[in-house]
C-alpha cells in the first residue's frame, strides 16, 4: 500500500516560495488504479515523483507498506524502485542507441539478471505488446505508438507491484491512447497497483478512482468507470 | 546486456562527438611515444659513439691549457707517472682504461716529428699489486675497450687510444710519418741512437697523431732523460659515469692535476638529450591540459546531453554508483584505445622518422606501450571523474521534465 501523510512540497522560485503540494493525504491500496488529474502546475507530477521516491517532501511522510521511504537514502530508494516500481513516461524515455529488446532488458540488467534470462523475458514482453517482429529496431525506427509499447514492455520487465505512469497517452493519437489504457487495465487486472497522471479525461475515467489536484491540494476524489462498476 | 554493452553501444552510436577527444589523446600519446622512442635510441647511439671515441677524459699538469685535445700532451709540463698507479689502484667506477703519455720532439731525415711514449695495458696487468686491487681487477665498465685483449690489431691505437702490448724495441708510426719517411710495417727505424722495429703503420686520422711515432713510455722517458714522468693521462671513461661526476672524483684523487672532458661532445650530447627531454615534458604537459580538457569538456557535454537517459536509468532503479561506473568505463575505454592507438602510431612514426630526424635506427619499444596506455587511461579517468560524479548526482526528476 502507498500512503501520503500530510505531504507538503515547497521550493523557492525567483525569491518566492512556491507550494507544489500542500498537506496532501492519500491512500492507495494494493491493486488500485488511480488517476490523478488537474490543471498544469497543480502538483500532479510532484505527487508522482514523491510516490516514486525521487523527490523528497518538505513536510509529511510517504509510506510504502508502512515504510517511510524518505527515511532511506537515495540508493536504498533506487533499490526499492528496482524491485517494486515500473515507470512509464509521456515521452517514453527509451534509450535511443539501444534496440527495442535491449531497452526492455535495462530493468533486468539493473536487477543483475543473467543475459539469457534478460533476452528471453524481454522478447516475451515485446511479443505481449505486439512487437515480436521489432525486437532489434531502434526507437528511431519505430512509430510513436510502437515506442510507447516498448516503454510498456520495459515497465513490466521487473514484474513490478506498482506502476507509476506520467501522461502515458499524452503524445498518442486516440486509438493508440485507448490501446495503452487497455493495456494498463490488463496489468491492473493482474493485481498491480497503478497511479496514472493524465490530462486526458477519457483515460482518467478508465481508472478505479480519480484524484483531482488544484494548486497543490487534493480537492476531490471520485470513483472512475471501473470503480463505479465495482460498486454496482 | 552488460555494463560494457551499454557503454560500447553509446560510444559507437555517437562516435562523431567522441572523435575530437579521441584524436586529442591519440595525437598527444603518439607524439610522446615517438619522442621517447627516438630519444632512447638517439641516446644509446650517442653513448655508444662517445664510448667508442676512446679517451674522453684528460689528466694534465695543473698549469697546462687545453687548446687542442690532440696536442694536450705536447706542452712540456709533466706530472708523475705515479698518478697512473693511484688511478689504477683506486675503486673509481667507470674508468675503462688509462693511457699515460710522454712526448718529445724527434728529428728524422731533417723533418721534425713527435715521439710519444705510451704504456701498454700489459704493463698494468703485470704489476701484481695493481692486478689484485684496482680498476683492472674488475670487469670492464661500459665496454669501451672491449675486444682489446687477445689477438690484437695494433692499428686500433689510432681509434681506441690504448694498446695491449708494446715491446721496448717496437714502434708504431702515424700515417704522415710513414708517408714522409717511406716507412712500412716490419721496417727498421733508427732514432736517437736506438734501433726500433715498426710493428704497425697507423691509419690516417686527420689529426696530429698522424705525425707521431709511438714507442714504449719507459723507453721515451729514458730517451728524454726526464725520469718517471708523463705529460698527460688519457682516460677512457664511461660517459654515464662521467655524467655522474667521474671528473670530480678524479680531481679529488689527483688534486695537483687538471682533469678535463671532451666538453664539446659531452655538452652537445647533454644539450640534445635535455632538449628531447624538455620537448617530451612539454608535450606531456600539453597532452595533460589539452587532452584532459578536451575529454572533460566532452564528458560534461555528454552528461548534459544524456541527463534524461540518466534520469530514466535512475527511475528504473540505477544507483549513483552504477551511473558513475558507466561514465568511468567509457573514459577507461577511451583511454585504452587512445593509449594503444598512440603507441602504434607513435612507434611507426619513430621507426620511419627516427633515421631521418636523428640519424639512428629506431626499433619498437614494448615498454612504451605500458607508458602510453597508463598515461592515456590516467588522463581520461581524471578528466572524466568530475563529469561522471555530476552524472551520478543528477536529479532523476529530469526524467519528468521536458528537455
Amino acid at each position: 500500500m502507498l500512503k501520503m501523510e500530510n505531504v507538503t512540497k515547497t521550493y523557492p522560485h525567483r525569491g518566492q516560495l512556491v507550494t507544489a503540494l500542500n498537506r496532501a493525504n492519500a491512500e492507495i491500496r494494493d491493486g488500485d488504479f488511480v488517476s490523478v488529474v488537474g490543471p498544469s502546475g497543480s502538483g500532479k507530477s510532484t505527487l508522482l515523483l514523491m510516490l516514486g521516491g525521487m523527490l523528497s517532501p518538505s513536510g509529511g511522510r510517504v509510506l510504502w507498506d508502512d515504510q517511510s521511504i524518505y527515511d532511506l537514502d537515495a540508493n536504498a530508494r533506487a533499490q526499492l524502485r528496482k524491485q517494486k516500481v515500473g515507470f512509464v513516461f509521456q515521452t517514453f524515455n527509451l534509450v535511443p542507441y539501444l534496440s527495442a529488446l535491449e531497452n526492455v532488458q535495462v530493468p533486468l540488467f539493473l536487477s543483475n539478471a543473467d543475459e539469457e534470462e534478460q533476452k528471453d523475458r524481454a522478447a516475451a514482453l515485446l511479443e505481449r505488446v505486439g512487437l515480436g517482429d521489432r525486437l532489434h529496431h531502434k526507437p528511431s525506427e519505430l512509430s510513436v505508438g510502437q515506442q510507447q509499447r516498448v516503454a510498456l514492455a520495459r515497465m513490466l520487465a521487473n514484474d513490478p507491484a506498482v506502476i507509476l505512469a506520467d501522461e502515458p497517452t499524452g503524445n498518442l493519437d486516440p486509438e493508440t491512447s485507448r490501446q495503452v489504457i487497455d493495456f494498463l487495465e490488463e496489468v491492473n487486472g493482474e493485481g498491480r497497483t497503478i497511479v496514472m497522471v493524465t490530462h486526458d479525461p477519457r483515460a482518467a475515467e478508465r481508472a478505479k478512482r480519480i484524484l483531482r489536484l488544484d494548486r497543490g491540494v487534493i480537492v476531490s476524489e471520485k470513483p472512475g468507470q471501473k470503480g463505479r462498476h465495482a460498486a454496482a | 546486456m552488460k555494463l560494457r554493452t551499454l557503454v560500447l553501444r553509446e560510444i559507437f552510436e555517437r562516435k562523431s562527438q567522441l572523435l575530437t577527444s579521441f584524436l586529442a589523446i591519440l595525437l598527444g600519446i603518439t607524439v610522446i611515444v615517438s619522442i621517447k622512442n627516438i630519444t632512447h635510441y638517439s641516446e644509446k647511439a650517442v653513448a655508444r659513439e662517445m664510448d667508442s671515441l676512446g679517451a674522453n677524459v684528460l689528466i694534465l699538469p695543473k698549469s697546462s691549457t687545453l687548446q687542442d685535445y690532440y696536442t694536450a700532451d705536447m706542452q712540456g709540463e709533466t706530472i708523475p707517472e705515479e698518478y697512473v698507479t693511484r688511478l689504477a689502484m683506486s675503486d673509481l667506477a667507470g674508468l675503462d682504461n688509462l693511457s699515460p703519455k710522454l712526448s718529445m720532439p724527434v728529428e728524422l731525415q731533417g723533418k721534425t716529428f713527435t715521439l710519444t711514449g705510451i704504456l701498454p695495458k700489459s704493463e698494468f696487468q703485470a704489476k701484481a699489486a695493481w692486478g689484485g686491487a684496482g680498476i683492472f681487477s674488475r670487469p670492464i665498465g661500459c665496454g669501451a675497450s672491449l675486444g682489446m685483449m687477445g689477438s690484437e690489431d695494433k692499428k686500433t691505437l689510432a681509434r681506441k687510444r690504448v694498446i695491449d702490448t708494446l715491446e721496448n724495441d717496437e714502434v708504431l708510426v702515424g700515417a704522415d710519418v710513414a708517408a714522409k719517411l717511406g716507412l712500412k710495417e716490419a721496417d727498421k727505424l733508427g732514432m736517437l741512437g736506438r734501433s726500433f722495429r715498426i710493428t704497425a703503420v697507423l691509419p690516417q686520422t686527420g689529426t696530429v697523431d698522424d705525425s707521431r711515432i709511438f714507442a714504449h713510455l719507459h723507453v721515451v722517458q729514458d730517451l728524454s732523460k726526464k725520469g718517471p714522468v708523463i705529460n698527460a693521462i688519457e682516460v677512457i671513461g664511461c660517459c654515464q659515469e662521467i655524467s655522474k661526476g667521474l671528473v670530480a672524483k678524479i680531481n679529488s684523487l689527483l688534486p695537483d692535476a687538471k682533469v678535463v672532458t671532451i666538453t664539446q661532445i659531452a655538452a652537445a650530447q647533454i644539450s640534445i638529450n635535455r632538449m628531447m627531454s624538455n620537448l617530451s615534458l612539454m608535450f606531456l604537459v600539453i597532452i595533460i591540459f589539452v587532452g584532459g580538457a578536451s575529454i572533460a569538456n566532452y564528458m560534461y557535454a555528454n552528461v548534459f546531453e544524456r541527463r534524461r537517459e540518466i534520469g530514466t536509468l535512475m527511475a528504473l532503479g540505477a544507483n549513483s554508483g552504477l551511473v558513475l561506473r558507466i561514465f568511468l568505463l567509457k573514459a577507461l575505454i577511451l583511454g585504452v584505445a587512445g593509449g594503444i592507438g598512440g603507441y602504434v602510431l607513435g612507434t611507426i612514426l619513430a621507426v620511419v622518422l627516427g633515421p631521418k630526424l636523428a640519424g639512428v635506427m629506431v626499433l619498437p619499444m614494448p615498454m612504451l606501450a605500458l607508458l602510453a596506455v597508463g598515461l592515456s587511461v590516467a588522463i581520461a579517468l581524471v578528466a572524466s571523474y568530475f563529469p561522471a560524479r555530476r552524472a551520478a548526482h543528477l536529479d532523476p526528476c529530469a526524467t519528468f521534465q521536458e528537455i
